[in-house]
């Protein structure tokens, strides 16, 4: 086997998840190294395996490996195939990464925690469902990656599982999440109907013979499943409750890595999406509802990690609008994946900071000028603040712009969707900004807000190091494009105005976004401690725009009085009519309750009716 | 392949132990356990050297067979032989009991009365039947089988179960005694066939491809199909299963739920489909139906029940009614599928259901709402629960999910509807599985649960071969479909059923290299 062995990526932090689970309290002292240390030697394989391929001449940049067959039915096969491609190949170093970092900083994160050796074997099962999900060369095997990193976001989700709040929110996540796993199996027993095969070369080399319908409809069920994962609309009110897990966990799992899955299977399956206009149609519908939904949530929450959950789901929606542009915007979607993983990575983790240093208060009301007791907390989110807004030069202006760019060249309407959205992004994101970082401080009593040990803002450094250059590191030195072109053969468009108008309007409309917010909250601003009431906008917005007050009315309301209606039909009407029968029986039989008492005599009258039905069937049987 | 009588020794060494754990002295109950518990394993061994010996390829359809002339004027045999699907029921039989006898172990001293020997004994006597009726090839000797499970059965729920265990004991003796009595029925009518067309025979052999017109073949085909029915559980007769699962002890239900109910489906499969193809073919949208009913309605009230033991048979008609789609669906894939599980659905109930009787003997109640915060004070129970649970679930990666696939993709092949609803039913299991997690395992600790304590190193051991196969086969399930295919593909040919192919003609690039 060699280094850079696909199976070897997946099985080191597989292994050690094992090793920390099943040797339990034992491995206590030190099964946060060995966690870490796997996670990082992961990332030295992935470094290893994309130095590979970038060694390789452009056609044959792809490590496959069988590593054995899975199940064979009849004409049905799967193998357990992994593949590193340029695709791939920029998600394991994205994965094990920002995975490696977020593991050391859960080191001092969790020092605290009585169960901080299971929080890393969570988090290395994680890990590695994340890297067979992205490495699988069929469907049917990410499919097993996809409900993997599920049952991990479960787990960690539901950490703290004293908490009632936590282990409802992890539940959420997993039902909502089943919700769009049946979109993934759907598409992939429907690929087999068509193609026999669920195996990407296979099903992506064929799809253009496929008849049209089929074809959408596989897009639309594979769309179903990216709404699951991603928190998209109509599937994203759970991704707002997983904040009740560690920060990490949401840094990780709920920001960089498995809630851009369904944008990977998007870009993924780019063959099949490219032959169908209702497919990415549907998807591009989906992104820009979402981003503006995400956005408007954000500006509503005073939580810090919900605000920066709404952003998440914003900055998604982007992602997806991007995918749903077909070739125009495969690229940009995955290289804005990429910027936000670093950025709100980097923001997730500084909000976990800021948490640490306020004895674990999330309530920005209750924070305010912590520049100076938190400086490099500060510093960090200051860069991810200016990333995630699109200010030039960070990561987040090269990778916004170019989708804003794409989606105007596709559609009016979606260009100024999006450029509406990267305003009211300046708009929450500086609110989020000033409430934390300025203004008076509104600490509770007894608080006293200070900066956090090296092992916390050595990774904060790095990410906010990432935050800073990605943006056109990736577009200019690595050339992101180039590099994914013969996977994601990107094409250009047509802006229906003059380009040199869209920087300087972009800009602008970030900027009114800041001013706005700066005179609303930072400035002198006063910001009351207990939220005030708001206007039925904000208040909307607050309440996730409805979500869980959909999800209450039309799913579990009418699901727990047919459930309550089903349990007493089967008692009251199937159990009591069989009952009946049987009394009916019985009181024939009572006469010869003298002679005969329960099980006998039961089964004598059995017996009796059973030589009247085989009497009756000979009869039958002769008579035909 | 040698003569020795392999499933004759497979069968009747249980019931000699049996014998034997009854006659020995009284005085010392662990002694009865452990001489129990090792009587158990000696099959295990059998049937590991038969798996070793097997030849899935083999042109014959049985294999170790046995055949003698029992009631010669009737033309009933003590045939016996295994194919592939036969080989693992009967393996997953003989691997439950010694696994329900460790978890039993104090089944009867918890209970507070009772005779420990007598407890054991009807294990072993069971596990006799459950191997004969999976290993009869003659249709006389599967009835004999068939009707004999039920006596220890009833004993075990009857005299060692709840408050209400005579009252559920004879719900199910009843209901399974109807069935089998219009199984019986249909019998004699498939004699009286055979007779008429000069083989007067019950040998399988004999009665494959009997002509019959088809009314006739309809009525017996509903004769074993209703059999099976009530086996099985389906729904509408589906309700003796809760309150057995209810007032059985749980190392009882395991056998119950794990082997015994297979047995409906192992009928449909073995019997209804290659003895009456043409029926079958006519019955199979009512049965997909009813199916599909099971998987919806079982998850549906599943979901409502307040008793954990309740909860587990309604998740469990729901997966029969996978199961049962699986048989009728007349795909390599779907018939597979449900084979394999039939095997996976007896490993999984089996450790939720050990659970839960774990559960019990500590806090002496199995409703849901006496438990909460389990995870607090016993986290290696709360976590196997959660495995369990998971595969009950049909989480990838778990045995469960690759059956539950197979009979999926194997439905959709020839009815996308229905698989497309029977597949909305892994919305359901998520809701049932995960809410009785979270009220019973979350949470702060509960009133009264501070009494349940971690685990002992016994009651691991009767989990661990449990939750290994769940993660082994969900990761290679190629050891038990090696020989589940080959036989499968014989029950297509007998049924004259064939694969459909792609719609789109795939120049195979021997998919993915």
């Amino acid at each position: 086997m060699s280094l850079f062995s696909p199976a070897l990526l997946v099985g080191i932090p597989l292994v050690s998840a094992a090793v920390l689970l099943l040797l339990g309290k034992r491995s206590n002292a030190w099964g946060h190294f060995l966690g870490t240390t796997a996670s990082i030697a992961s990332f030295g394989v992935a470094v290893a395996a994309v130095m590979h391929l970038v060694s390789q001449p452009v056609g044959s940049r792809e490590i496959n490996q069988t590593v054995w067959n899975w199940f064979t039915v009849g004409n049905f096969s799967v193998d357990v195939t992994l593949s590193i491609d340029a695709l791939s190949g920029v998600f394991i170093l994205l994965i094990t990464g920002v995975g490696s970092l977020i593991h050391i900083y859960s080191i001092g994160y969790m020092s605290h925690d009585e169960n901080r050796r299971k929080f890393f074997a969570y988090l290395n099962l994680f890990i590695a469902a994340m890297l067979l999900l992205v490495l699988a060369n069929n469907f049917l095997l990410l499919y097993v990656g996809w409900e993997g990193v599920g049952l991990a976001s479960f787990l960690l989700i539901g950490f703290w599982q004293h908490k009632n709040s936590a282990s409802t929110a992890a539940n959420k996540a997993f039902i909502l999440n089943r919700v769009g796993d049946f979109g993934l199996a759907a598409a992939v027993m429907l690929m087999f109907v068509t193609f026999g095969s669920v195996s990407f070369p296979t099903v992506f080399a064929h799809v253009g013979s496929a008849p049209g319908h089929t074809t959408t409809w596989i897009a639309l069920a594979l769309l179903l499943a990216a709404c699951g994962k991603s928190a998209q609309f109509p599937l994203q009110s759970w991704l707002l409750d997983a904040m009740e897990g560690p920060t990490p966990v949401s840094a990780l799992i709920h920001a960089a890595t498995m809630v851009t899955a369904g944008v990977y299977l998007v870009a993924r399956s780019n063959a099949i999406f490219d032959l169908t206009q209702t497919g990415r149609t549907a998807v591009m519908i989906v992104g820009t509802i979402t981003l503006l939904m995400g956005a408007v949530i954000g500006i509503a929450k005073d939580d810090i990690k919900k605000a920066l959950a709404g952003s998440t789901m914003s900055q998604i929606g982007y992602m997806m609008l991007a995918v749903g542009l077909g070739p125009v915007g495969y690229v940009w979607a995955i290289f804005h994946l990429l910027t936000h993983g670093f950025f709100k990575a980097n923001m997730f983790l500084g909000a976990g900071s800021v948490m640490h240093g306020m004895n674990d208060d999330v309530n920005m009301r209750h924070y305010g000028a912590l520049r100076k007791s938190m400086a490099i907390t500060f510093g960090t989110f200051l860069i991810g603040y200016l990333a995630i807004i699109g200010v030039p030069p960070f990561a987040g202006f090269f990778s916004k712009d170019e989708i804003i760019k794409a989606a105007f060249e596709q559609s009016v309407w979606a260009g100024a969707a999006a450029l509406l959205g990267a305003g009211i992004t300046a708009y929450y994101m500086s609110r989020v900004m000033f409430m934390t970082f300025f203004g008076k401080a509104r600490w509770q009593s007894g608080v006293h807000p200070h900066e956090s040990p090296a092992v916390m803002t050595i990774p904060l450094i790095v990410l906010a190091l990432l935050s800073a250059v990605a943006g056109y590191g990736l577009l200019h030195v690595i050339n992101l494009e180039e590099w994914l072109t013969p996977l994601l053969h990107p094409t250009t468009g047509e802006l229906p105005f003059n380009e040199a108008l869209l920087l300087p309007g972009t800009l602008a409309v970030v900027a009114v976004g800041v001013v706005l917010a700066w005179f609303a909250y930072g400035s002198t601003h006063e910001i009351p401690v207990q939220a005030p009431r708001g206007n039925a906008f904000i208040r909307a917005a607050r309440a996730d725009l409805g979500g869980d007050a959909f999800n209450q009315e039309v799913v579990i309301g009418p699901g727990e009085r047919l459930t309550a209606t089903l349990v007493a039909v089967d008692e009251k009407v199937l159990d009591a009519s069989v009952m009946g029968i049987a009394d009916t029986f019985t009181g024939l039989g009572g006469r010869f309750r003298s002679l005969q008492t329960g099980f006998t005599r039961s089964y004598a009258l059995v017996m009796v009716v059973g030589v009247i039905i085989v009497g009756a069937v000979a009869f039958l049987v002769r008579l035909s | 392949m040698s003569t020795f009588p392999w499933l004759t020794a497979l069968l009747a060494f249980p019931l000699m132990s049996a014998a034997v754990v009854m006659v020995m002295p009284k005085g010392n109950a662990a002694t009865v356990k452990r001489a129990a518990f090792g009587f158990s394993l000696v099959p295990v061994a059998i049937i590991a050297y038969l798996w070793s010996q097997f030849d899935a390829n083999a042109t014959e359809q049985f294999q170790f067979a046995e055949n003698t002339e029992w009631i010669r004027g009737w033309g009933v045999h003590y045939a016996l032989g295994v194919d592939g699907i036969a080989l693992a029921m009967i393996a997953l039989s003989v691997i439950l009991v010694p696994v329900v006898i460790i978890a039993g172990w104090n089944d009867v001293e918890n209970r507070g009365s009772g005779n420990v020997a007598e407890y054991f004994a009807w294990f072993l006597v069971l596990e006799t039947f459950m191997v004969g009726v999976f290993a009869a090839t003659d249709v006389f000797l599967f009835y004999v089988f068939f009707e004999a499970m039920l006596v220890p059965v009833y004993f075990l729920i009857g005299r060692f179960g709840g408050p209400r265990g005579a009252f559920a004991a004879m719900k199910f003796f009843i209901y399974s005694l109807v069935g089998g009595l219009i199984m019986l029925a249909a019998l004699i009518g498939l004699y009286v066939i055979s007779s008429r067309n000069g083989i007067g025979s019950f040998a399988y052999a004999d009665l494959l491809g009997l002509k019959m017109d088809p009314n006739t073949q309809k009525l017996l085909f509903l004769g074993f199909f209703a059999a099976f029915a009530i086996k099985a559980p389906l729904v509408p007769v589906h309700t003796w299963l809760p309150d057995a699962a209810q007032q059985a002890t749980p190392a009882t239900t395991v056998l119950l739920v794990g082997v015994l109910d297979k047995v409906g489906t192992f009928g449909m499969l073995r019997l209804c489909l290659p003895l009456f193809p043409e029926a079958a073919r006519w019955f199979t949208p009512t049965v997909l139906i009813l199916g599909l009913v099971g998987i919806i309605y079982g998850a549906i009230v599943a979901i409502g029940q307040t008793d954990m033991r309740r909860l587990i048979a309604f998740t469990s008609i729901s997966h029969f009614g996978f199961i049962t789609i699986g048989v009728f669906v007349m795909t390599s894939l779907g018939q597979s599928g449900a084979t394999l599980y039939m095997v996976n659905h007896g490993f999984s109930t089996a450790a939720l259901l050990l659970l839960v009787g774990y559960l019990i003997s500590r806090r002496g109640s199995a409703r849901i709402a006496d438990f909460g915060g389990v995870h607090k004070v016993a986290p290696v129970l709360a976590g196997l629960f959660l495995v369990a649970g998971l595969s009950s679930l049909a989480l990838p990666g778990m045995s469960s999910f690759v059956s539950e696939f197979m009979v999926l993709q194997g439905t959709f092949l020839q009815h996308p509807v229905i698989a497309l609803i029977a597949t909305s039913g892994v919305v359901l299991a998520a809701t049932y599985i995960l809410v009785m997690y979270k009220r019973t395992m979350t949470g702060p600790v509960g009133q009264g649960v501070e009494v349940v304590t971690e685990l002992n190193r016994r009651e691991i051991w009767a989990i661990s071969p449990l939750v290994a196969a769940l993660l082994v086969f969900g990761f290679f399930p190629k050891p038990v479909l090696d020989v589940v295919n080959p036989a499968i593909a014989r029950v297509m040919q007998q049924i004259g059923a064939v694969d459909p192919q792609p719609r789109v003609a795939v120049v195979d690039t021997k998919a993915g290299q």
